[in-house]
């Protein structure tokens, strides 16, 4: 990688911030911020959710409009005219919900708006011959013709990455781009990225995941309530020093798991089989036990997650909960049995936005009686969760929609626990919450384990599986591909099990 | 977000506004409701009398009562184009029961009720079970309940129907015409079902994030239909007043009446997207189009010109609706 500190002398910059401020009704979201991107460069920008980071990035990309200050690109300024006049400036962005249209074709998503041709007329040879130069540059494989529904997240990002390329951009920004993805492809990504700097292209790269800031950045930008912290070079920052900067505190234990007796088995699963999704898994999980789910994306942890749940329809398989046969069809049979799940996507299928912390409380347990509501003790069951999980929020009757991630992470717990449930499935738990509330998250985790729940944990994130699970289930394929006890937990253990691969080093 | 410059006032002021957000979008079409009001009362010598504001309310009772039940539909995402066909399959086929069937009238107002309720429970079915989506289910039962009372009238209007049964559209207890003694009750009801009610509450959920719903173990199937149900009872029941008020049945009843009813919800807040609607908002959305109706005729306006300012308040009423959402979004991100 090059260095940028030492082209900063001679070239400009090829985004300016110069004082930007962003206010909504109530909140100063960006506040006087100054910043250069250099071409060429990766450049981090780290920060707790609500720290300003995206705000600025849609103010770059004119999604929308500063308040005060300028930006200049390429060392003119930019007025504002809206996304397709930064496009024009060379300013690409790639959010975390792709901006694809999914019923067209990989050829025609990257030239949409700008199609070859003339007098209306699209030259459709020309756009899928240009198509498989972009589709080479980004090292996607694919032919120019497919519908963009029928590739992966991974290959979608590609095709983002791509039409960036095809406007010939000067700046790419890319928010929180391995979200979604698993280890393998990041590595891909990373690959793209390293090309795409050498070509003088600068990105900018919103990120919440601390090892991978030190594996790409070359300057890490951190901000917090809308103002920038500091500026620089990644050399001089370490783990401690960025969680410090980020927070504005140091925090200690990001996994704070508690010692914990191991009791009976509380659940075993045996031989659940769902088409070609899954293939006859079986697993135990004890009470006071963290059972961890590890593998690479589309390995079926979330699939065996739902089947145990009834979200889905399962092709055979029994599941016992304290020695009874369950009958679990739908989830209500899994929620009166005792099972809960917390799943990955908290907005997409967890929360009713529009419904508030106290109604999304109680949603999986209404306390009701011939169908009417008991109101009062609905509230009465809000506020004591709420005082419980320390979910902040000024009132429980809020909409839920307008609390931090993390809060809203709790909301969901505190439904599963009025559920009674013995055996909880937290489906990427910290994912897109703040490094603070990770923290709180894990520790409610050891908590809940400590209690006696059986609980397991799925994530693509392996550090958090190791320092809080007592076993590690892995899976591949559909398949469960083996069981780590703690005493043997390693990343390359579980990696060789994910991949099939054998283990390098015994 | 941290607001680090939001003043606690300020705080407290978003935190109250937002809690009644609801609230606020009705109060703006009760502020021009209100505004309507008095300009009427003004600009006509005839607007503001107990004969005249009597007769609004119950020319606008066949509207709010099958609107009521929209409410809950929409409140779930969906909608139900078929209420107007159904109104006049239900209060055809209840006239029917009195003079072919010699059934007594308040049996056959139930069965006109009974009608609706089926044909609701067909609508039901096919969004929940079959999974089509609501506006295709709804528009096919609109064309099979219209073509269902031409092929049970011939296309002729229904005679015969005795003097007892003016009572319901026609009829008064004390002072007050029992129309409108019946917007009040249905209104009650509706609104303690969807605050109140397990139903309701689910209504919400289900309209807010449907997959969350069924992960919660809520039985989607039953509680969707449920509400297609009650929609179709409404406009049964709304169909029966509406024949009530001719004293016959009426195979034409009801043609483009669904959009006057969908148009009262959505000028009362509720939004198509699910998750959100009142019993309250749509009855000032039913009553501000009804004084506009009214007011046109009173200053006497080509009645064209009312379809257009109907149109703009619709306009009017969920742009500022959505303005409002963006800004408490755009605030909370």
């Amino acid at each position: 990688m090059s260095s940028p500190e030492t082209r900063a002398t001679t070239e400009e910059p090829v985004v300016r911030f110069k004082k930007v401020s962003k206010e909504f009704p109530g909140v100063l979201a960006v506040d006087s911020v100054d910043l250069e991107i250099m071409p060429g460069e990766v450049h981090v920008m780290a920060g707790e959710n609500g720290a300003g980071k995206s705000t600025l990035m849609k103010l770059l990309s004119q999604v929308e409009r500063p308040s005060h200050g300028e930006i200049e690109i390429a060392g003119e300024p930019a007025e504002f005219h809206g996304p397709g006049y930064a496009q024009s400036r060379g300013v690409a962005m790639v959010y975390q919900e792709f901006a694809l249209a999914t019923h067209l074709s990989v050829a025609e998503n990257l030239y949409l708006g700008r199609e070859p041709g003339r007098a209306g007329f699209v030259n459709r040879r020309a756009e899928r011959e240009n198509a498989r130069g972009l589709l080479e540059r980004v090292g996607l494989r694919v032919e120019p013709e497919r519908l963009v529904s029928s590739l992966t997240v991974a290959e979608q990002q590609r095709v983002e990455i791509a039409k960036a390329l095809a406007i010939d951009a000067k700046v790419l920004v890319l928010d929180e781009p391995t979200a979604t993805l698993a280890e393998r492809e990041i590595e891909g990504l990373f690959e793209v990225i390293r090309d795409l700097t050498s070509h003088n292209i600068a990105v900018l790269y919103i990120s919440h995941r601390l090892d991978e800031i030190f594996h790409i950045a070359d300057r890490v930008t951190v901000m917090r309530d809308g103002q920038v912290v500091d500026t620089l070079p990644v050399s001089e920052l370490d783990e401690d020093k960025l969680v410090r900067l980020m927070v504005g505190r140091a925090v200690e234990n990001l996994y704070p798991k508690p010692e914990i007796e191991v009791g009976d088995v509380l659940m075993r699963v045996s031989g659940i089989s769902r088409g070609q999704k899954l293939k006859d898994c079986s697993f135990e999980v004890r009470e006071g036990e963290i059972l961890g789910f590890a593998g690479l994306v589309g390995a079926g942890r979330t699939e065996l997650a739902r089947a145990v749940f009834g979200a889905d329809r399962i092709d055979s398989g029994t599941v016992e909960l304290e020695g009874k046969k369950l009958k679990i069809k739908k989830p209500s049979d899994a929620i009166e049995s005792g099972v809960g799940y917390l799943t990955e996507d908290r907005k997409g299928d967890g929360l009713a936005l529009q419904l508030g912390v106290d109604q999304n409380i109680t949603l999986a347990n209404l306390p009701a009686s011939f169908g009417f509501l008991n109101l009062g003790s609905e509230q009465q069951i809000a506020r004591r969760r709420k005082d419980e999980l320390n979910i902040r929020t000024p009132s429980v009757r809020r909409k839920v929609q307008v609390l931090s991630g993390g809060n809203q992470q709790k909301v969901i717990v505190a439904r599963w626990l009025e559920t009674r449930a013995k055996v909880l499935f937290f489906d990427e738990p910290a994912r897109g919450i703040d490094v603070g509330a990770k923290a709180e998250m894990f520790g409610l985790i050891g908590e809940l384990a400590k209690e006696g729940h059986g609980m397991v944990l799925i994530s693509s994130y392996l550090p958090e599986l190791l320092n809080m699970c007592d076993r590690i289930l892995v899976m591949r394929e559909g398949e469960v591909a083996g069981v780590i006890e703690r005493e043997e937990f390693s990343e390359e253990r579980i990696i060789a099990l994910a991949t099939g691969a054998k283990e390098a080093t015994a | 977000m941290s607001s680090t410059t939001a003043t606690a006032g300020q705080r407290a002021r978003d935190a109250l506004r937002e809690r009644f957000s609801d609230v606020v979008s009705q109060l703006a079409a009760a502020g021009a409701l209100i505004v309507v009001f008095i300009v009427l009362s003004f600009a006509s010598p005839v607007f503001l009398t107990a004969d005249n504001l009597f007769n609004i309310g119950s020319q606008t009772a066949v509207t709010a009562v099958i609107a009521v039940g929209m409410t809950m539909v929409i409140i779930t995402a969906g909608i139900d184009l078929s209420v107007g066909s159904v109104s006049a399959l239900a209060g055809v086929l209840g006239v029917m029961l009195i003079t072919g069937a010699g059934l007594p009238v308040p049996l056959a107002i139930l069965g006109g009720i009974l009608v609706g309720a089926g044909t609701g429970l067909v609508n039901g079915l096919l969004v929940s079970v079959v999974g089509l989506n609501p506006f295709i289910a709804t528009l096919g039962m609109l064309t099979v309940a219209r073509g269902l009372v031409y092929i049970f009238t011939n296309a002729k209007a229904v005679f015969g129907a005795p003097d007892s049964f003016r009572l319901l559209g026609q009829g008064v207890i004390g002072p007050i015409p029992i129309p409108i003694i019946i917007i009040l009750l249905v209104a009650v009801a509706g609104y303690i079902v969807l605050s109140r009610t397990r139903l309701g509450r689910y209504a919400y959920a289900m309209g807010s994030n449907l997959e969350a719903a069924r992960l919660s173990g809520i039985p989607i199937r039953r509680y969707l239909t449920s509400v297609y149900v009650i929609s179709g009872a409404l406009a049964g029941f709304g169909g029966m007043i509406a024949m009530s008020r001719v004293n016959s049945g009426q195979p034409n009843f009801g043609i483009g009446l669904e959009l006057d009813v969908i148009a009262a919800a959505v000028i009362g807040g509720a939004s198509l997207f699910g998750g959100q609607g009142t019993v309250l908002g749509t009855l000032i959305g039913a009553f501000l189009i009804a004084l506009i109706r009214n007011g046109a005729v009173l200053l006497d306006i080509n009645t064209f010109y009312q379809q257009v300012i109907i149109g703009v308040v619709i306009w009017l009423a969920v742009a500022w609706d959505q303005y409002r959402r963006r800004r408490l979004a755009a605030a909370s991100e």
